[in-house]
């Protein structure tokens, strides 16, 4: 059954701050192989103007995939998480994402549509500091399998 | 940034060869708490119609986005980023793994103090990031 275009423009309830810590950041730097000191020396940071030790462009979506599950998981949208494809992914950047912020964020439904048989469904991912600064808009385009495609 | 660094349209960025294995995958799962067994469970792979594990998408926009971050110095200057996953990055239970090439190019100045960097990842000779982009701020 198709996604119901209704849900078009939801908000969902803001998730629980999210503490970036050092470790975590240099964790996900290992992972994706990413050298530079701006990610693990606070100093080589603060050398380029931040704050403390900055996270990869990507470190968003560790920020933004847990808030986005309540939209996978509305059980009123109806959606089937295990036909869930990723389809694209944009992060813009209003800052970087700094050790010791306190992240909140806020999924939006932007978009739903439907093409040949598969659903797609566009989530929008304010992160914000608990103070308000807005830091990332994480967009996710997902692409639901229809049965038969 | 430093000023040695050459942000004029048409630059080439030097280009970047990534290796990933079943470990790399692994290892990027516990670092993204994105645990879906079609990276890193064979029959799971199968059983969707996959021919093998996948590479996260996530993991090759990660990768992908290094060739800017090592040109530029300074990651804080990539305020936008963004690509479509066109193809999945096979990645085979060896020691060789899967062989990631990224290339880029500075194809725009968008004269807001940011430049705009087309990034292409290729596994296999075929691109699989569709579309890729950072604007990076150079003023």
């Amino acid at each position: 059954m198709p996604l119901d275009p209704s849900f078009i423009g939801r908000s969902y309830p803001p998730s629980q701050p999210y503490d970036v810590s050092r470790e975590k950041i240099r964790e996900f730097a290992d992972a994706i192989g990413a050298t530079s000191p701006a990610y693990r020396d606070a100093e080589a940071a603060k050398a380029l103007g931040h704050g403390d030790v900055i996270a990869p462009p990507t470190f968003a979506i560790v920020v933004a995939m847990k808030t986005n599950e309540t939209v996978m998981f509305d059980p009123e949208l109806k959606l089937d998480y295990s036909r869930v494809v990723h389809g694209d992914q944009n992060f813009t950047h209003h800052r970087p994402i700094t050790a010791g912020d306190q992240l909140v964020s806020v999924a939006h439904i932007d978009a739903i549509t439907s093409r040949m048989g598969n659903d797609m469904i566009t989530v929008r991912t304010e992160i914000s500091t608990v103070e308000g600064e807005p830091v990332t808009t994480a967009k996710s385009m997902l692409v639901v399998r229809g049965e038969d495609a | 940034m430093s000023p040695t660094i050459v942000t004029e349209v048409g630059t080439e960025l030097p280009p970047l060869s990534v290796r990933l294995t079943r470990a790399d995958l692994v290892r990027y799962a516990g670092a993204s708490l994105d645990f879906n067994p079609i990276h890193w469970n064979e029959k799971t792979a199968k059983d969707v119609g996959l021919p093998d594990v996948i590479a996260h998408g996530m993991l090759t926009m990660a990768v992908a986005s290094r060739i800017v971050a090592e040109w530029i110095g300074d990651p804080g200057a990539i305020v936008e980023y963004g690509c479509r996953f066109g193809r999945p990055v096979v990645v085979p239970n060896d020691d060789e793994g899967a062989l990631v090439e990224v290339t880029a190019k500075v194809t725009k100045d968008l004269e807001d103090g940011t430049v705009k960097v087309n990034i292409n990842a290729s596994f296999d000779g075929k691109s699989v990031l569709t579309g890729a982009f950072a604007r990076v701020r150079v003023g």
